[in-house]
């Protein structure tokens, strides 16, 4: 037997200190379609529990949307379930091809391919677009699944401060001599809420020769006057080379990516790409669900015109109420707590409240950095908004940390 | 030229790598195995000191061993300027 009871020792000792060291990540079963009202059981064989939704990426509210269910079920009743192909052979419908064309109008670019995923997205695009002789230079806060593309990648890897524009300067000097240069970041920062400064790095890229890459994954939809993303908020549409971004989140939340940009480039992801080369594309019924989701945003700005005031609303309730919040002006606001235990705690009670909003600690935000990641939906009505607003203030006075600071709540705490 | 460069090395990585509120580090504090400097961003450490002391540092020399610390990265350095004369 392969499987010994010393290997299953090994297994067993990791995840009892991934336990101990309180890092076990744990489902929590939704009963229900994604949307603010969700039915949860939790801690499992829990009986449900009617919570409002504080955490999902369903920003624009069209995952459980009646007309993209229904776009789905026509879809899978025409097109049908699977393709059991990859793309190249037999695994391509028009639909498919329809959808590429949707999303080129709609991010401003030249050309888009579909991935399984975002995550495959980025795993695929710099392999297929670079060589050793290149560079990479990323901000150091950009997405896991750049870093992880990044490695599968041959090219030198550089970093930048986040955000900071002389340091990303002195990296484009500093690697002039490579035969090409692309500067990666994420349009908008899932764990920190705030974005890219897209025309300064465009204007730095176009100084140096260099093309730039924006994982739009939490922008796509929503950010700028008319959703198409980070790249139209900071004035540069047409100026992005690559935009991959995601159906996982505003776009329906399903699944599904792309790489998105220019047409050589999307067209050598299409040639040597892997994941898009060795894996089946979106399922008809996921694509049909996504061209009714790109329909719905050409013809009106109304969803993310609500996001916005509902994010704004949300951000000045948790202000008043006296939280440390990180600074930003998109959907995703971070109440700050600074110690992970803390976060765990105040997750627990809020959800005791009805308000489900989950805690996060290093690793996956920085030591010292715990945070309750709020995120805001077009799906919330000031109702939901008002009820979790009173949720958190009765919460924060228990723990005592309305008003305090950031010292103060370390003070008390600890990190 | 080993003070000089020890200095250079310091306050490279101090610029490069740490936060404004992070402690202070000595030319012996763990860089890389200490987590301050990742694998990925040792490459900026690398070409800066290839650029300034005109030399060239095999991939497999330039292991995350080599750069563990400042005084670790000097010694490194100062063979190939050695060799290079």
């Amino acid at each position: 037997m392969a499987y010994s009871d010393k290997v299953r020792g090994i297994y067993q000792g990791q995840l009892t200190g991934i336990r101990e060291a309180g890092l076990l990540k744990q489902e929590r079963f939704i009963h229900s379609p994604q949307a603010a009202d969700i039915e949860v059981e939790f801690p499992e064989g829990s009986p449900l529990k009617k919570v409002i939704n504080m955490c999902s990426n369903n920003y624009l509210g069209l995952s459980s949307h009646p007309d993209v269910v229904k776009a789905a079920h026509e879809g899978l009743d025409t097109r049908g379930y699977g393709m059991s192909s990859v793309r190249f052979i037999c695994g391509t419908q028009d639909i498919h091809h329809q959808l590429e064309e949707g999303v080129t109008r709609f991010l401003g670019t030249e050309d888009t391919l579909l991935f399984p995923s975002c995550m495959d997205a980025n795993a695929g695009v710099f392999e297929a677009v670079l060589t050793k002789d290149d560079v990479i230079i990323s901000d150091r806060l950009v997405h896991a699944s750049l870093v992880d593309g990044i490695r599968l990648c041959s090219a030198m890897h550089d970093t930048f401060k986040h955000s900071d524009m002389g340091h990303l300067e002195e990296k484009l000097q500093l690697h002039a001599d490579k035969r090409l240069k692309i500067v990666v970041t994420d349009g908008v920062f899932s764990m920190d809420g705030d974005t890219a400064k897209l025309d300064e790095m465009v204007a730095l890229c176009e100084k140096y020769d260099a093309m730039i890459l924006v994982d739009d994954s939490h922008a796509s939809g929503f950010i700028g006057k008319t959703g198409r993303g980070t790249h139209e908020k900071c004035g540069v549409l047409g100026k992005i080379d690559v935009i991959t971004t995601t159906f996982g989140k505003a776009l329906g939340g399903a699944s599904g990516g792309c790489v998105s940009g220019r047409r050589e480039l999307v067209e050598m992801c299409r040639q040597r790409a892997r994941p898009y080369l060795f894996s089946n594309t979106i399922a008809p019924v996921v694509v049909s669900g996504v061209l009714k989701v790109m329909d719905i945003l050409s013809k009106s700005t109304e969803r993310r015109d609500k996001l916005e005031r509902n994010a704004a609303y949300w951000r000045k309730g948790l202000t008043e109420a006296g939280f440390v919040l990180k600074d930003g002006d998109t959907p995703i606001v971070p109440v700050m707590f600074f110690n992970a235990k803390l976060s765990q705690d105040f997750s627990r009670a809020l959800y005791d409240e009805g308000i489900y909003a989950i805690g996060f600690f290093f690793p996956v935000v920085p030591q010292g950095q715990a945070r309750i990641r709020t995120q805001i939906s077009a799906g919330h009505e000031t109702h939901h908004l008002d009820a979790a607003l009173a949720a958190f203030t009765k919460v924060g006075k228990k723990f005592d940390i309305l008003g305090k600071t950031k010292q103060d709540i370390i003070a008390k705490f600890g990190l | 030229m080993a003070e000089e460069l020890k200095k250079v090395v310091l306050d490279y990585v101090t610029k490069e790598y740490l936060e404004d509120d992070s402690e202070p580090i000595t030319y012996d504090t763990p860089l890389i195995s200490g987590g301050i400097v990742d694998s990925f961003s040792m490459v900026s450490l690398k070409r800066f000191l290839e650029n300034r002391y005109q030399i060239q540092i095999p991939d497999d020399q330039a292991t995350p061993e080599a750069f563990d610390s400042v005084n670790k990265i000097v010694k490194l350095v100062e063979e190939f300027v050695a060799k290079k004369k």
